[in-house]
This record gives C-alpha cells, structure tokens and sequence, in this order.
C-alpha cells in the first residue's frame, strides 16, 4: 500500500515553546487518518506544516510523494483544505466563491459553471447559490468552504477540525460526505478532538497530546490496548449484591451502587454463562449492562487526563 | 501553459475578483472621490480668498494651484482601501485558502494592486472633471497629460504595495488606520494647499523634503505649466523608491508562516 503523506522527527516551536515535538506519522493512500488530541495539542500546526503554510523546524514530511519544504508547489497540485475556520471570501456570493475557485484551477468556463452548480446542489447551498456568503449561517459557510475545497478534485484533503461548532445535521452531512470521498479512494487526514468522530470515520487514529504521538493504531486496537471492558449488574438489595459477589470470583461489587463489575469481553454468550451461573443464587439481578472502553477512556489512560469535550461513556443495554 | 502565462491568468482571476468587490460595495470609490470634492470645495472656497495672503502668486488661480494636490489626496484615500481589503482577505483566512492552493503566488497581491491602480485612477480622473466644472483650467498638452498620468500611476503603485504590506502587517483592520492617518496629514504639510516658503522653521523644512511635495509640484507643472523647479526626478525616485519597499515588505509578509 502506498503512503498518501509520512512525516518524520516532525519538529516546530512557537517562541521557544516546542508545539510539535518530534512526531511520526503515516498515512495510507485512499484512507481516512484522524489525528486526536484536545486543544492545544499540536493538530492544526501539523495540517498547517503538511499544507504547506508553516515551516517545520526539523523533520521530514511528504505529502503525495512530495517534499513541502523542497516542492510546495508540487504539494499544493495535490491537496485540498477546510481549516477550523471558514476560508471564505464574504463579499462575494456562494457561486461566485466556487466560480473563482474554477477560475483558479484552470478548468474553463462551461467545465467550472458545470463543476459549481454540482456542489452547490451536493452541499444543499442551491437556494443560497446567489446569495452573498456574508447572510450565510456558519453551517452554510463550512458546507461552503469545504465545497470549494473539493473544486479542484483534491486527491489528499486536510479537515482541521471540520465539525466543531455544527449542528447535528451539518455534523452527519459532513461525515457523509467524508465517507464518500474516501469510496472515492480520496485520502483524507483528518483532525477532531471529538472521539466518536475519530471512532465513526477513521481508519487509524493517531492520538496526540502536546507534541507528542502518544499512541496510534485502528480504533479497535486503541480500545482493546486498555482494560476495561465489563459487565454490570444492578441488584434490588444487598443481600443479592453480596451473594453474586461470592458467586463470582474476580468482581467488584459497589455497595453504595448496589452494583456489581465483572470483568468480560460482553459478548452474548459471556453475558448469558454470566446469568446463569447467577441463577444458582438467591441472587436476582435487576438490569444489566455492557461498558467498553470507548476512546475516552484510551485518551484517559494514555495521557491521564480526560479530553477538553469529553463525551458521555457508552453504555449499550442488552 | 509557462510559468508567465500561468501567473498573469491568476493575476486576472483576482483583479476580476477585486472588481466584483468594488461593484457590488462601491463605498471605497465614491468615499475616495467624494472626501477629496469636499477638500476641494473646502480649500477653494476658504483659501480662495485669501490667495494673495498664502503666497501662491498672482499668476495662477487658488484651485489651479490645489488641484494637484487634491489628486495626490485622492491616491491617499484610494491606498487605504486597498490596506482594508488586504487585511480583510488575511483576517478572514481566505489568504490562506490561497496559499494551499497551486495557483502563482505572486497572483493573490497583483489582483489588489492593478484593481487599485485602475480604481484609483478612475476615481482621480472623476475628481479632475469636478474640478474642471468648479473652475479649474489645466493648460497641458496630450504629452503633458499622459506624463501626468504616468506620474499619478506611479504614485498609485507606490501608496498601493505600502497599503497591500501595512494590510497583511495588521492583525485587524483597526492597524491599519496609523496608515491611513499618515499618508492622509502628509499632504497637508507639503506644497499642496500653500508654498512650503510660507510656513515657519522645520515645518517648512520637512513639507521642503517629503516625498508629495515634489510629486505635487511635477503634477502642477504638468497640468498647469507653472515652472516644476527640476522636481520630476526626485518625484519619479519618491514613487519607485516607495513602491519597491513596499513591494519587498509585502513580499516578506505574504512568505512569512501563517502564524494562527
């Protein structure tokens, strides 16, 4: 599998304070890589030195087989951003703004006109198309804006944190739409300090917390790299609690909760072997639910403090 | 398609880009000819008067003798609308948009500057024709005018890559009103309303050796034939010298990191 975009010993500091210090990264062509870390941890530096508008300190970085520090201009024929804020030229309309964008990428007055009409249809701005971006809410703007990324059929696009601040709509819409560039064998480099966002999209997940890669693989090889994973049972009274509690060898029992942690894997049959080594007991077990560790606990455990939004755990009922 | 051709198609991408602007908010071309009219009537009107007191001579007529020194005024405005919509494109990250994109460089600045040079030439040429109605009567030839003009694009380039650097130096548009106050009073301290003679000790030495003063005097000589006093070489170094360093300092500001 070829690699889309590799940085090496990537180094940078903002008046003698290190941003970036000294990370590894690659991604795979026609993947969807997320980059995950809280505020400040370095994300949006590292899209802005593999886009080409910051200079690495030190360390190497190819984006589409290209040097950014040696070719930029080879880079920027083969890259497409929406930054975390919307890149867009206020004073003209939404078809206008895509109109320049063809203007811009050489693609001729019928292809571009034709190229404008089919993203403003495919990011629902056709009723906007003749209105001045400056009424446009700030969904529309970031529909707009990675719109105009798209213009120039970008073969590797950098998202900096492309849902943070849209509504739930706006936030599915663009999911989807990330999704079908990548069915499109589009390389997508994504950042997020959402994690069901990294969890939803992303191929592989590099976490980083300031400067540093702390972790990186699948999402489900983060999951599993933590312990965790539970059963839990709720009893009506104590006298059940503590029954199951001898019952089961190796679990945690919460009195104050009335509740009972058994470690499991949480699949069905562990679950159904579960309640009926329980039905020996006098034990009656008024709910049960299944915890895995979700990406906010990998976040916890490798860096020791939560994310900056933390999302709620997930809990699945069976 | 060369490297050339490339970057003069960008180049007329963003001037058509910066024409649209102006279309659509046609403030920044009739503010930058309306303030300059209201200067004209202000100074005709009041000084006019008062003409022999001033020491403009009893050869010229006072807005004969202004006239020139509303144009370069005009530039002046002109230049500080141009700062506001560099400093726009940069504060609202569309500059950077630019700069991931393989377009020419050099393209994003050029379509500011020749949109300005056009603008501003309009705008100074809407002046001269109130000018003409309120009484004013140049006396220059066709060779005469178009070296006039020459002068005034020169100048137009050398306030308008000072404004397009000041635009980018900005972290918001409010930076760029030191700008704008400076190249907006310089006038007023130079040969544009009075003779430098009549003013007192290091005024006068000052309005004596900034840059408009000889601008102004080559602009009069031009359109009205009063004798420059050899100004046009030190008016046409003023302007390229202007529009080089402001050329070189943009240039520096468009390279340097996106610092966000």
């Amino acid at each position: 599998m070829t690699s889309a975009i590799t940085a090496t010993g990537l180094r940078k500091s903002f008046g003698g304070k290190a941003v970036l210090d000294g990370i590894d990264l690659e991604v795979a062509a026609g993947t969807t890589f997320s980059l995950l870390g809280p505020n400040g941890a370095g994300k949006t530096t590292t899209v802005q030195i593999m886009s080409t508008l910051v200079h690495a300190d030190s360390g190497e970085v190819r984006v589409a087989g290209h040097d950014v520090a040696t070719d930029p201009a080879a880079v920027r024929a083969a890259i497409g951003v929406t930054g975390q804020f919307s890149a867009v030229d206020n004073l003209l309309t939404g078809e206008e703004n895509l109109l320049l964008m063809a203007d811009l990428h050489h693609l001729g007055r019928a292809e571009g006109r034709r190229r404008a009409a089919d993203l403003l249809d495919q990011f629902d701005l056709a009723d906007a198309a003749r209105k001045s971006v400056a009424t446009y809410s700030g969904g529309m703007r970031r529909r707009l804006d990675l719109a105009m990324t798209l213009v120039g059929d970008p073969r590797i696009i950098f998202l900096d944190e492309p849902t943070t601040g849209l509504d739930p709509r706006s936030r599915r819409m663009m999911w989807q739409t990330i999704r079908e560039l990548v069915a499109d064998g589009v390389t997508i480099f994504l950042t997020t300090q959402q994690l069901d966002e990294a969890d939803a999209l992303a191929d592989r997940i590099a976490v980083l917390d300031h400067g540093k890669v702390v972790a990186a693989g699948s999402p489900e090889e983060l999951k599993r790299s933590i312990p965790g994973a539970h059963v839990r049972l709720h009893f009506a009274d104590i006298t059940g609690l503590d029954a199951a509690a001898r019952a089961l060898g190796g679990s945690f029992p919460h009195e104050d909760t009335l509740t009972l942690e058994v470690p499991s894997d949480g699949g069905a049959i562990a679950v159904r072997e579960l309640l009926n080594r329980l039905g020996d007991t006098a034990a009656e077990v008024d709910e049960v639910s299944v915890h895995t560790p979700d990406l906010d606990d990998v976040f916890f455990a490798l860096t020791g403090h939560p994310t900056a939004e933390a999302t709620p755990e997930m809990e699945n009922v069976r | 398609m060369t490297t050339m051709t490339l970057a003069m198609r960008d180049s007329a991408t963003m001037t058509r880009r910066s024409f649209r602007h102006l279309l659509r908010y046609p403030a920044t071309l009739i503010t930058s000819v309306v303030v300059p009219v209201l200067l004209l009537l202000l100074f005709v009107g009041v000084f006019g008067a008062l003409k022999a007191g001033l020491g403009v001579g009893s050869h010229i007529s006072y807005i004969n003798y202004v006239v020139p020194g509303i144009i370069v005024m005009t530039v002046a405005y002109g230049s500080s609308g141009t700062a506001l919509a560099v400093n726009r494109d940069s504060t609202e990250g569309i500059i950077g948009r630019f700069r991931t994109m393989a377009i020419s460089p050099a393209s994003v600045l050029n379509g500011h500057v020749v949109s300005a040079l056009v603008r501003t030439l309009v705008g100074v040429a809407l002046v001269i024709g109130v000018a003409i109605g309120l009484g004013f009567r140049p006396t220059a030839d066709a060779g005469q005018w178009l070296a006039a003009a020459g002068v005034t694009a020169l100048l137009v380039l050398a306030l308008t890559w000072l404004a397009v650097a000041v635009g980018l130096a900005a972290k918001v548009a409010e930076g760029t009103t030191g700008f704008l106050l400076i190249v907006q009073l310089l006038p007023f301290i130079s040969s544009a309303f009075v003779p430098p003679g009549q003013m007192s000790g290091s005024v006068q030495w000052f309005a004596a050796h900034q840059p408009f003063t000889p601008i102004i005097d080559t602009l009069r000589g031009l359109l009205t034939g009063t004798p420059d006093g050899g100004t046009t070489l030190a008016a046409v170094a003023w302007c390229i010298g202007l529009a080089l360093a402001g050329y070189l300092w943009a240039r520096v500001l468009f390279r340097r990191d996106l610092n966000r």
